[in-house]
């Protein structure tokens, strides 16, 4: 509360001022007029809320009949705790990435990484998929736009392997719901086998296996033209994205932590260690083929890991699971088939699969 | 008007069509709405993010469900 005062005190002429200068206009522009005033107070209105949290959470439970004790009285407090825990993070980032995203436009991606040199450019190309606005029914327009300027085959696959897998919403899921750690190292591993696997790919030469229609587009050029946005522009984009993100995944999110919240109170530790812990070798390789025929979106998937985690799934081999989930799609590849030939889909699911196990096998070995 | 939407298919490319449909009918507007969905005739307006949006000939958007206000705008000036 204290630094909520002190913050109110700084701001106060801001407000005066702004008062003065609109009156008469609806209130509901206002944050796309006075763009940084917006975000400084947004900014400051999250933190509070965000601190408010374990009390609120607790407070609610003490004043349900149930008692804090209890297996129930637990579930509950995590329910309370989480669930708007993770809806805020989630609205914050995505917030901000929409506003990233109006920057990273896939054609300035592409600017970025036509006619670069492999190795750096896979590093490139992995990084900008992180920032980079991607839908996976934009997967091939996009595939194609970077072949026709000249990205080579294997930055382009770095850009397509990490764009759908390391994503804001899988991150975020993952710092809010396992902890920095557990996320930082999906975000090392997503991107490890983005660059690695994009650039085997490119290694072994395979751009006859493009479809022939798609090798016979003619060249663009892949210079690009700033648009001018403004801060307010940007923010538009970031409203936008929040509504369409956290409006879809919601649902999701709400599901996945009362499923976390039971397992939490009620369900038996060790429970899938059996035939998903580190001593079982085939475990990793069974957790990628499942995953591969499997598609859900990053929100979706969450639920399932908590489960396996909780239960003493070893987190490699849940990592690698969730990775291939996402990654690798059937949907996706039938998409992808309209533009590359059978075996250059095979080699890449087969490059990616393989980074992906490896990943799982090392990082059971390290923890 | 003539105004195409540029998509394969997903639920973004849809939703973009019933929306524009919608606005055009609510503001009185007459407009021509053509669905591409064929993947080379996508490419040949070099967009990169379905869906996309082309009048008269002149991309005007692409990536993501357009938004209304944007929508209202582009039947404005063409009418």
């Amino acid at each position: 509360m204290h630094k909520f005062c002190v913050a109110l005190r700084l701001l106060a002429p801001l407000f005066v001022f702004t008062g003065m200068n609109s009156i008469t206009t609806p209130l509901k522009t206002w944050p796309l007029r006075q763009p940084l005033a917006f975000l400084i107070l947004a900014v400051i209105v999250w933190l509070a809320l965000y601190e408010a949290l374990t009390p609120a959470s607790e407070a609610l439970v003490a004043a349900l009949p149930v008692d804090r004790t209890s297996h129930l009285g637990g579930a509950l407090q995590f329910f309370f705790y989480d669930t708007p825990k993770v809806l805020m993070l989630l609205t914050g980032v995505v917030f901000v990435m929409g506003m990233i995203n109006s920057y990273f436009t896939p054609e300035r991606t592409r600017a970025l990484l036509a006619g670069r040199t492999e190795g750096v450019a896979n590093v490139m190309a992995a990084s900008l998929g992180i920032v980079t606005p991607f839908c996976s029914c934009s997967a091939v327009p996009l595939f194609i736009g970077f072949v026709q300027a000249g990205v080579p085959l294997g930055v382009t696959f770095s850009f397509l392997i990490s764009a759908p897998m390391v994503n804001e919403v899988a991150l975020t899921l993952l710092f809010g719901m396992f902890g920095w750690k557990v996320a930082l190292l999906y975000l090392g591993l997503g991107l490890s086998v983005a660059i690695v696997s994009g650039w085997v790919i490119g290694r072994l030469k395979m751009e006859a296996y493009l479809e022939d229609w798609v090798r016979d587009m003619p060249r663009t050029a892949a210079q690009f033209e700033e648009t001018g946005m403004t801060l307010a522009d940007r923010m538009q984009g970031g409203f936008a994205a929040v509504r369409e993100i956290v409006g879809k995944v919601w649902p999701y999110i709400l599901g996945g932590i009362a499923l976390g919240a039971l397992i939490h109170g009620y369900v038996p530790e060790d429970f899938m260690a059996s035939f998903m812990g580190k001593e079982a070798w085939w475990s990793v390789p069974l957790a990628v083929l499942i995953g591969v025929p499997m598609y859900t979106n990053a929100a979706g998937v969450i639920p399932i890991v908590q489960a396996l985690l909780a239960k003493g799934a070893a987190l490699g081999t849940v990592l690698a699971f969730m990775m291939s989930v996402i990654a690798l799609s059937l949907p996706e590849m039938i998409i992808l088939r309209k533009v590359l030939k059978v075996r250059l889909i095979a080699t890449f699911v087969g490059v990616v699969a393989t980074g992906i196990l490896l990943v799982g096998y090392v990082f059971n070995a390290v923890l | 008007m003539d105004i195409k939407v540029l998509g394969t298919g997903c639920a973004n490319c849809k939703n973009t069509i019933a929306l524009i449909d919608q606005v055009a009918k609510a503001k009185g507007v007459t407009v021509k709405l053509e669905k591409v969905e064929e993947l080379r005739d996508i490419m040949g307006y070099g967009v990169m993010s379905t869906p996309g949006v082309v009048i008269n000939g002149k991309v005007v958007h692409a990536g993501g469900v357009p938004s209304r206000d944007k929508i209202e705008q582009w039947l404005a000036a063409g009418a």
